[in-house]
């Protein structure tokens, strides 16, 4: 013990010598001694962004089984640690947004992580701070609508299956009223109900979406409340913006009412009730960012700033459907999903009102994903207000 | 409208009722538990560990209580037998608790349970607008109903009550009579940590049937403040509970309505209704501080 400490020590001393002597003689070191992947040295010698670590860290907000946000998450670190054996996972779940991610990410670069991924939207400002101490680290953040030289940002144009599972939800209702439980009025979470009852009012004209805040990712008893509660208002259908999704779903399903899931195939939850669900198909792309950056060519790149994955990029996905939905639903609701691969279906595409009547896109405009991403109004049928 | 904002008080004021009735008796006898938060979470996660394991709430119920006690018993330990402080001490316990569960609950996140589910009770549920405010709960539920009035005799028409009572009033006419009064903190402690500890099983088995890390949200030190602001009354203490649970219903009803409040301001709302309107009552009618509250018997008489 008393040999490896003194080791460590020597260690320790070295580097800093190491580091404190000249920026690039110390890259030069670090390529080195990192000779099994070929790419990685080359591209190190450049000093490129993101290269020459042992390691990928991630970090969530949540628990990795949550059947929700994180779950999704987690499933596409799996997909890094099987297309990189070589690289070490560092992941740490249940990590607040506050400044104890940053000192998290500083342990997972002192670990050996040249690449992090910074799963949550609150975690995006501490991420810019570790990375603007970092300039030599990549960092992958998920949802974040700010970049920096070393950090892009990564997401997925998920109102595109929510606008899908809204059409299922719409044909499905009997009363005409549908739940959606959020949490707080960020862009991402406004597109979303927006999609959603755009689905749903373009097969049935006297649909609305009910939604509430609870002002919390993953609160099961404030869920429980807020579900029990729209199932009282008249809701037979239930969607959800939350990271754990667990709650909200059983919920429904011993009350009855129908299900629409989020982030992660949830069907298990809901025999009788689940409609469709709308995920993330993270793996294949953490898998191309980690070996775009580590290949050194992060700069040049499309995740160098902020990306977009779509339905037809495959990134986002909707889950099957549940046993009770009938099939011209689910051949409709292929169709429109076609028509949205296909380009000639955009679920925004003016007029969109808002609540008050007012135009927000003109009639025949298709709005950008940036444009979208700036949502800061509910449409017309929405029952909700917006903090303000 | 109304009827449904009375069944969610209920249905969200629950657990919080619990660890409130928890946290009285245990103040009564003098001792402050600030780790009623981390009992309430040994509650949620013992009682839905045991349930995911045997399948039956009944035991998981009985070990979420138990989950509390443990907890509650090192408080006790480290206030009456180390004379640590009790705040701290608390404060202590509530970490201890989170991180504990959360520890052990990793696993736990994704199982599923049975668990308790709504029984309507026959004919009573029946009765329009109290049945369904009433009587078509979860077990648990009607034990807590049960709970409030059997508190209340205990405390303020037994003896033991009397004995209770005194020892947070007046240790030392308790020790001069002969009686023990370490042993009965002891006990009020661990009586209040069961409590608690049933109360995050009402909320992980009966109310969520979920388990996530830090579920119990802040609803323990809630359930504290209730304690306080209802003068260490059972029965104020309930109605803070309630009230609570109504603001918590309210505000997602309100919400619902489309009116154009902030919800910022309705998630604000469930704290500053349930602390104004328990301090208009106490404002009104000045009630006593068990007067031993706090401090510590050390088995001398400084009289």
């Amino acid at each position: 013990m008393k040999w490896m400490r003194s080791m460590l020590l020597l260690l320790m001393v070295m580097m800093v010598v190491v580091a404190g002597c000249s920026q690039p003689g110390a890259e030069e070191e670090e390529a080195a001694t990192e000779t099994e992947s070929e790419a990685s040295t080359e591209a190190a010698a450049e000093g490129a962004i993101g290269t020459g670590g042992t390691a990928v860290g991630f970090i969530f907000v949540g628990a990795k089984d949550d059947f929700g946000y994180n779950q999704a998450a987690y499933i596409g670190s799996q997909g890094v640690e099987e297309a990189f054996p070589d690289l070490k996972m560092l992941r740490v779940e249940n990590v607040p947004e506050t400044a104890e991610a940053e000192r998290v990410m500083e342990q997972m670069i002192q670990d050996g992580a040249k690449i992090i991924f910074p799963t949550s939207y609150g975690h995006l400002d501490p991420a810019l701070n570790v990375a603007k101490r970092h300039p030599d680290v990549a960092f992958f953040h998920q949802g974040g609508l700010k970049n920096a030289e070393n950090l892009g940002t990564y997401f997925g144009t998920i109102y595109e299956p929510v606008y899908l599972a809204g059409i299922a939800a719409g044909k499905m209702t009997k009363s005409n009223k549908l739940g959606f439980i959020v949490s707080v009025p960020i862009p991402q979470v406004l597109l979303n109900v927006n999609a959603f009852q755009r689905g749903a009012q373009s097969v049935n004209p006297d649909v609305t979406t009910t939604v509430v805040f609870t002002g919390s990712w993953c609160d099961p008893g404030q869920q429980a409340t807020a579900a029990n509660s729209l199932i009282d208002g008249g809701a037979d259908v239930l969607t959800q913006h939350q990271d754990c999704t667990k709650t909200i779903i059983e919920t429904a399903e011993r009350r009855g009412a129908l299900t629409v899931g989020y982030h992660a195939d949830a069907s298990s939850l809901a025999p009788k009730g689940w409609i469709v669900g709308s995920v993330w198909n993270w793996p294949a792309l953490y898998v191309d960012m980690v070996k775009t950056a580590s290949e050194g060519n992060f700069k040049a790149s499309k995740y160098d700033g902020k990306y977009r994955g779509t339905l037809s990029d495959n990134i986002v996905l909707s889950t099957g459907f549940g046993a009770e939905v009938p099939a011209d639903v689910q051949a409709l609701v292929e169709e429109k999903k076609q028509a949205i691969i296909a380009g000639t279906l955009n679920p925004f595409t003016g007029p969109v009102k808002d609540q008050s009547g007012a135009v927000r896109i003109e009639d025949g405009v298709n709005p950008t994903v940036d444009q979208l991403e700036s949502t800061d109004y509910l449409v017309e049928g929405v029952t909700g207000s917006i903090p303000q | 409208m109304i009827v449904d904002i009375l069944t969610g008080a209920i249905r969200s004021g629950t657990s919080v009722m619990f660890a409130t009735q928890g946290e009285l008796i245990s103040e009564r006898a003098g001792v402050i538990n600030l780790g009623t938060e981390g009992s309430m979470l040994a509650g949620a996660f013992g009682g839905f560990a045991v349930t995911v394991w045997t399948g039956n709430p009944w035991l998981g119920a009985l070990a979420g209580g138990m989950g509390g006690l443990m907890l509650s018993l090192i408080h006790a330990f480290l206030v009456l037998t180390c004379h640590a402080n009790q705040l701290a001490t608390g404060l202590t316990l509530m970490f201890l608790g989170i991180g504990l569960t959360s520890f052990f609950g990793r696993d736990f996140v994704s199982e599923q349970i049975v668990g308790f589910n709504p029984v309507p009770i026959p004919l009573l549920s029946e009765i329009p607008f109290i049945g369904k405010i009433l009587f078509q709960h979860d077990p648990l539920t009607y034990i807590s109903f049960l709970l409030v009035p059997l508190l209340w005799f205990l405390l303020f028409r037994t003896r033991v009550g009397v004995i209770l009572r005194a020892t947070g009033e007046r240790e030392e006419v308790l020790h001069a009579n002969g009686l023990n009064p370490l042993l009965i903190r002891y006990a009020a402690v661990m009586a209040g940590g069961f409590l608690a500890g049933l109360g995050g099983a009402q909320l992980s088995i009966a109310y969520t049937h979920s388990w996530v890390e830090n579920m119990v949200q802040g609803r323990g030190i809630v359930a504290v403040a209730l304690v306080i602001f209802a003068s260490w009354k059972p029965i104020r203490a309930m109605v803070g509970a309630y009230l609570f649970g109504a603001a918590q219903a309210m505000q997602l009803a309100i919400q619902q309505m489309g009116l154009p409040i902030s919800p910022y301001f309705m998630f604000m709302a469930p704290y500053v209704i349930t602390l104004v309107a328990l301090y208009v009552v106490e404002y009104k009618q000045r009630s006593q501080i068990p007067e031993g509250l706090g401090k510590v018997f050390t088995g001398v008489s400084s009289g």
